[in-house]
């Protein structure tokens, strides 16, 4: 087993109102075996065996699904691999002697709670605000009852693939959340189960992700190349599309 | 102490429905004047508060996760069962009753399974109406496939993700009752205690991650859905947060702890590789359909292979030992969980493992590769090889994946009755974090079935048994219990910073954990659970004498959130070891070495089974073990709930 | 206010909206220039054949419609660059940046639309001052005089050739000609995605598309200052 010397430039940043910096650590012997959250754990156990407060990061499943992590490592989120969440990154993909910068998801409408920890609450809300189909347990029919064709389902399940991480918001330059939003509104739209409340969802989130304060996107796709299920922009044109439709239908109809 | 599980009397099959018929309603305008707690948002606790909020309910909700998407039903890759017979295979509820029965080694309460599999139906109902995009045919019907040992092909999935999409389902649901204000919603906030006044369970205390606040909830009845306790093994493939505080908390309160020791080990995850190592990632089961299991036959082959000096692919077919496909000809590499796991660990005792470690066996695609071609192993695994080789850094299209077991699932947790009501009134639990479906082990795609049946169709119904006997709002937080418990929660959050010791609370944790892995993890014995028995003890008073919890109690602290935790796993661990060495059987995921059968068993030499397989005692131990808290550190009280098999007759669970 | 012209001001205020009507006077624009370009390429036809198409604009529909051209480009010119400075100070005041900034596959025209945009801006000005409104020079003056078969006519080709053959002018018409290149390899495959007729099968054909469209322009808008100013054509 081969391991590695680093250094780490961390943005710490005591509370949520508190000014943040940039501070640099030794990470010496780091296993090429171990993940990147790892090797902050490492990191962590030093500091707090000689007193200090570790660094503080968000994590839990540590497989890739629970869309917990919110690293930007050197600038990109969850790091340069692309197509896997900070979890999934091992230390074999740096050299001896790399520096590293980690910084938490930058965008206003993702505040610091701490160090690297940061508020995506406003992804919540989008949701409440009409990311669902309206269907009371038990009110079901039979699953057969609705035929889905398998294009369809297949399509509503590469959007729904989204783990919420908030990697698009991100690593776009204008801190839209276009990807996420359109990824989650295209998984009901293309379902038949979801036809009944298209427009009403569409105009509702797009409206919530307005007023949280997240940018507007500028097509430049960042947000594609670094999102760790590979969710695609063509759920941006498909949302772009059903917006239009939407205003129309209301306006019109 | 009398356990009365309330099972309806009657047939089998209409028991639910007679149970439901005789159950007391509460009146619409009623159900708004009754708060409900539920704490955790996975599939159980998710799918509860949207549909009490549904059914007019007020309910808070509480997660210690930023979001309650992210709770980790999130991660079962697999499927869901459901009798639905779709594929008219011959499934029927009956079947999947059965089969739940019989995987469950024959400890669990006939009526509640029934209940499981009648219910699987409508959740799949449900999960499709909420636009959970399962797998489908070309002609736009579901798609379902054979998982985990099962016969049939009645398990409903999402690619690898089907725990993903169904938490998104929920969630959304969860959602949409938020939007409409019958649910608040309380996310990175952790349930520290559970308030008993009175005798009832009438609130909460919790600690607000953020900002530290420690506060009070009252309400009229709390529902626990917080998951199972396997990360007691530190290392599991459950998420890093998972934890039994909520649960040991309640058991600390009165609630009976039933059947800890039953602790499944799931046989497909990636071996440790190293100390540093802070999870296992598990290997969708769904890989044992088309992969095969093998070590090599001989000491030295193993071990140049664990050197480095011979590829897997350089070892002759004369020279594997498919050891599934030999014991189990009937099932072969799709044996239960259970039995695929303890037989990795038999041949990597005996020197045969292949990992660096010596631990770990070969789960080979090389056949199916050659069979199928790679195009079809592809679209089945892709995104599966893909996670494989991120992790491991080795192809498995080329070279064998390297798996071992790991402790995954918990099927032991609070005693409940039929109406998933805790001895303590009002105290309710959901999901993993009871113990009543899966007897001693769990079948595949079973575990999100029990998630939501609990949280969508059986609460909902049974709650009203007890919200009835209620007046909706006679305790508030000025009960003088609520005050107590606000003070005993704040000195051990305080106590807990003041230590300032030298070692991390991680330090502790992986201290603790290699002892249970060790000794009361796939193979126990009356020396090794007496021996953690011994060092438990000693490991949690160096914890409260010398763990290091830095930072304050007034902020975002996850060193003291893992304080917390592994404060209550080392208590719990002890009784984890109780119930093993009282459970002196084997059965499902218990296996104590000293009852197995051997060759002198009239059972092996009649060919109904074969040396090393569990061995039960059904006169002795046809019971739930019930465990009563009677302070740190002494000795828990038994109580027992005897099985009654009015259905199915007990049978050596054989898979040959 | 009815219901339409509440939908059109909500439809304005939010972030799709918004771009949306960017996109569709982007369209505008684009159709816009190649005729544009047609036209200036008539220079190299000699003098007649640019001043005779100089004489068919301001005559075509009684001259009526090339006042309704310049008011429907103006307009969506206008808004066009309204609505983009809006959204990127909205975009601006989005962000929070980075100690370690990275960019992985955004182009620099993507990143530049702002400032090439402004940058065309202030070309048109200038251009519609010197060669539309006529200030600071004397084309409205004799010398730029001409006849076309008999009839009196604006010399359009002289005013090219004279226009270009200062320095300064011919040098900011080049980079504002760049600019413009920049924005439309950015701007032109823009146009599908935010009108949702973009997807990965038909993003590779869309880029070309787009990458094509501005070189075109490029290349056609610059071979005059350069045939001009370079190698001396009509001087």
């Amino acid at each position: 087993m081969s391991s590695l010397n680093l250094t780490l430039k961390v943005w710490r940043q005591a509370g949520p109102n508190a000014a943040g910096s940039i501070e640099t650590y030794q990470a010496k012997d780091i296993p090429t075996e171990a993940s990147f959250l790892e090797m902050l754990d490492i990191v962590n156990e030093r500091l707090i065996t000689k007193g200090s407060e570790p660094i503080h990061f968000d994590h839990d499943c540590r497989e890739g699904i629970c869309g917990a992590c919110s690293l930007t490592i050197n600038g990109i989120p969850h790091g340069p691999e692309g197509g896997i969440t900070t979890c999934q990154l091992h230390m074999r993909k740096f050299s001896n002697g790399d520096t590293i910068w980690i910084e938490p998801f930058r965008a206003k409408a993702f505040p610091v709670i701490k160090d690297l920890v940061v508020d995506r609450s406003a992804f919540d809300r989008i949701i409440e605000s009409g990311g669902y189909i309206s269907v009371r347990t038990g009110s079901a029919p039979d699953a057969h009852a609705i035929l889905v064709p398998k294009e369809a389902a297949d399509a509503a399940f590469e959007a729904a693939a989204c783990i919420g991480c908030g990697a698009c918001v991100a690593a776009c330059k204008n801190a839209s959340a276009m990807l996420f939003v359109s990824a989650k509104a295209s998984h009901l739209n293309h379902l038949p189960q979801g036809q009944p409340e298209k427009h009403q969802r569409v105009l509702a989130m797009v409206k919530t992700m307005d007023n949280e304060g997240f940018g507007n996107c500028t097509n430049q796709y960042e947000c594609e190349a670094v999102c760790p299920k590979e969710i695609s922009a063509d759920n941006i044109a498909k949302l772009n599309r059903d917006y239009a439709l939407a205003k129309a239908h209301d306006a019109l109809v | 102490m009398n356990l009365d599980s309330k099972i309806p009397a009657g047939p089998l099959d209409q028991k639910w429905t007679k149970h439901k018929m005789d159950s007391k309603l509460i009146n619409p305008a009623n159900k708004k004047k009754f708060n409900i707690i539920v704490v955790g948002s996975g599939l159980a606790g998710g799918s509860a508060a949207a549909t009490l909020s549904e059914l007019g309910y007020k309910v808070k909700c509480f997660c210690y996760q930023d979001s309650p998407r992210r709770a980790h039903s999130i991660a079962a890759q697999g499927g869901i069962n459901a009798a639905k017979n779709y594929q008219n295979d011959g499934d029927s509820v009956h079947r999947l009753f059965y089969d739940t029965i019989k995987g469950g080694d024959f400890r669990s309460r006939e009526g509640n399974v029934h209940r499981l599999a009648e219910v699987s139906l409508n959740i799949i109902d449900q999960c499709v109406a909420q636009g959970v995009p399962f797998a489908r045919e070309y002609g736009g019907l579901l798609d379902n496939r054979s998982f985990g040992g099962a016969q049939v092909k009645r398990t409903f999935y999402a690619r690898g993700q089907t725990g993903q999409q169904l938490l998104i389902g929920c969630y959304q649901a969860l959602a949409k009752e938020i939007h409409a204000g019958g649910v608040q919603m309380f996310p990175r906030t952790e349930m520290l205690d559970l308030v008993v006044a009175d005798g009832h369970a009438k609130g909460i205390i919790v600690r607000d991650l953020v900002t530290g606040e420690i506060t009070a909830h009252a309400a009229d009845a709390v529902i626990l859905a917080t998951g199972g306790y396997g990360n007691a093994f530190y290392l599991s493939t459950n998420a890093m947060g998972c934890n039994v505080m909520a649960a040991f908390r309640a058991h600390k309160r009165g609630a009976l702890f039933a059947n800890p020791c039953y602790t499944q080990i799931h046989p497909t995850c990636i071996p440790v590789s190293g100390d540093y190592q802070s999870k296992l990632t598990l290997m969708s089961e769904s890989l044992r359909n088309d992969g095969r299991i093998w070590v090599p036959k001989s000491q030295e082959t193993a071990e140049k292979i664990r050197k480095g000096q011979l590829r897997a692919r350089d070892v002759g077919e004369e020279d594997r030992d498919y050891y599934l496909e030999r014991k189990y000809p009937s099932f072969g590499n799709l044996c239960p969980r259970d039995i695929a796991s303890r037989s990795a660990k038999e041949v990597c005792d005996d020197g045969l493992g292949v990992a660096p470690t010596g631990k770990g066996v070969f789960l080979d695609f090389e056949k199916a590769i050659a069979d199928q071609g790679e195009q079809a192993i592809s679209a089945k695994y892709g995104n599966l090889f893909q996670m494989y080789e991120k992790i491991s850094g080795d192809n498995p299209y080329q070279t064998p994946m390297q798996i071992y077991p790991a402790v995954h699932y918990t099927m032991g947790g609070l005693w409940v009755d039929y109406d998933l009501m805790s001895n303590v009134p009002g105290l309710h639990v959901l999901g993993e974090a009871n113990f009543s479906d899966h007897g001693a082990n769990r079948l595949g795609a079973s575990a999100l079935m029990q998630g939501l049946a609990d949280g969508y169709f059986v609460i909902p119904a049974t709650i009203a048994n007890y919200l009835a006997t209620q007046k909706p709002g006679a305790v508030t937080t000025s009960h003088p219990e609520f005050k107590r418990c606000l003070g005993e929660v704040n000195d051990r959050v305080n106590s807990l910073l003041q230590i300032r010791g030298k070692r991390s609370v991680d330090s502790f944790h992986r201290e603790l954990g290699l002892q249970l892995w060790d000794n009361c993890g796939m193979s126990r014995t009356p020396e090794s659970l007496n021996a953690a028995l011994q060092r438990i003890p000693k490991i949690r008073d160096e914890f409260w004498a010398n763990v290091n919890v830095t930072g304050t109690g007034g902020e975002l602290n996850m060193e003291l959130e893992k304080a917390g935790r592994v404060a209550d796993f080392l208590e719990f661990g002890e009784l984890l070891c109780h119930d093993a060495l009282q459970r002196a059987e084997s059965c499902g995921g218990h296996f104590r070495a000293d009852h197995q059968f051997t060759e002198d068993d009239p059972e092996v030499k009649d060919g109904r089974t074969q040396p090393g397989e569990a061995k039960r005692h059904d006169d002795e131990f046809s019971y739930v073990s019930a465990w009563e808290y009677t302070g740190v550190g002494k000795a828990p009280t038994l109580h027992k709930e005897q099985l009654v098999f009015e259905d199915v007759t007990p049978s050596i669970r054989s898979y040959k | 206010m009815n219901v339409l012209s509440r939908t059109l001001c909500s439809f304005w205020g939010s972030s799709i909206g918004k771009k949306t009507i960017v996109a569709l006077t982007g369209i505008v624009l684009l159709l816009f220039l190649p005729g544009h370009l047609i036209g200036n390429l008539l220079v190299f036809l000699g003098p007649d054949a640019i001043n005779e198409y100089g004489v068919f604009l301001h005559e075509a529909g009684h001259g009526a419609l090339v006042w309704v051209a310049r008011i429907v480009l103006l307009t969506c010119f206008v808004v066009h660059i309204v609505a983009t400075v809006q959204l990127t100070r909205q975009n601006r005041a989005s962000r929070t940046p980075y100690a370690f900034d990275a960019t992985v596959q955004a182009s620099r025209s993507s990143r530049l639309m702002i400032w090439s945009g402004l940058t065309i801006l202030l070309f048109v000005i200038y251009h519609l001052l010197h060669f539309t409104v006529r200030v600071a020079n004397d084309f409205d003056g004799p010398a730029y005089q001409t006849t076309l078969e008999g009839h009196p006519a604006q010399n359009v080709y002289k005013m090219i050739i004279d226009g270009f053959s200062w320095a300064p002018a011919t040098f900011f018409y080049i980079i504002a000609i760049t600019c413009l290149c920049s924005h439309l390899s950015h701007g032109v495959a823009s146009v599908f995605q935010t009108l949702g007729f973009r997807s990965r099968k038909a993003s590779t054909a869309i880029k070309i598309f787009g990458n094509l469209y501005a070189l075109v322009i490029w290349i056609g808008f610059l071979s005059i200052p350069i045939a001009i100013f370079v190698f001396g054509y009509g001087r």
